[in-house]
């Protein structure tokens, strides 16, 4: 059995999405996977509803300014302000490709391994309560032991 | 030996060997899975899951946009 690791830095729809792919594929293959989400990619873990939590105010700022959770996600290409991303999410849908939170599921289903970097949460003011269940907090030094072990490691 | 049957038409990849994969490991060593996919790159994929996962892909054709496989588990 080897492993994969995935660095999910993007937060832009397309992009988490081919990440999750390559996941849920990994993982179909009887791979060991690992997602480490750092920076903007922290949005697509984000709960789709508003967690009262204690903020500052530029951290209050960050979380409204930001997609809040895997339904929200932009295009990184042709987004024209979010018409885009409705756009391909509705052809998805018809060619039956499995939606963003569908990804997700399946991909925790298949035992593949969340990780939220714990340094991007802080600067972007984001709390553990606010991101979706079933993952794990950790830094760099756990995603670099991961991917000692690992034959695959992607940026994304 | 149990013979299996997976219906992952209209599915789009990853999920064909995802429900490959799936009812795979709640099988015994020899028993025998037939899929049915829709999504036309199933057929390079299958020979390299097969492959990765050390399981028998027996037969594999396509017959109007199906491609019917059969796999004997490993």
């Amino acid at each position: 059995m080897s492993s994969k690791t995935l660095i999910m830095f993007s937060g832009d729809l397309d992009k988490a999405m081919a990440g999750l792919i390559i996941a849920n594929g990994a993982a179909a293959m009887g791979d060991d996977v690992t997602m480490f989400y750092t920076f903007w990619g922290l949005n697509v873990l984000r709960k789709a509803q508003k967690i009262a939590v204690r903020k500052s105010f530029m951290e209050k700022m960050f979380g409204w300014m930001m997609p809040r959770g895997a339904e929200k996600l932009g295009l990184s290409k042709m987004n024209f302000g979010g018409m885009g991303a409705s756009m391909m999410k509705g052809i998805m849908k018809k060619k039956k490709v499995n939606s963003l939170p569908e990804l997700i599921k399946s991909a925790q289903d298949l035992g593949v391994k969340f990780i939220a970097c714990t340094m991007s949460m802080d600067v972007m003011g984001i709390r553990k309560e606010e991101l979706i269940d079933g993952i794990e907090f950790a830094g760099v030094a756990t995603y670099l032991g991961e991917a000692d072990q690992s034959n695959v490691n992607l940026f994304i | 030996m149990t013979e299996k049957f997976i219906n992952a038409r209209g599915l789009q990849c990853p999920g064909p060997v995802v429900e490959l994969f799936k009812v795979a490991k709640a099988s015994q060593s020899g028993d025998v899975l037939t899929i049915e996919v829709t999504d036309s790159g199933f057929k390079k994929d299958i020979a390299a899951w097969c492959k990765k996962t050390g399981n028998e892909l027996v037969s594999l054709v396509e017959e109007d946009g199906v491609t019917k496989a059969v796999i004997r588990k490993g």
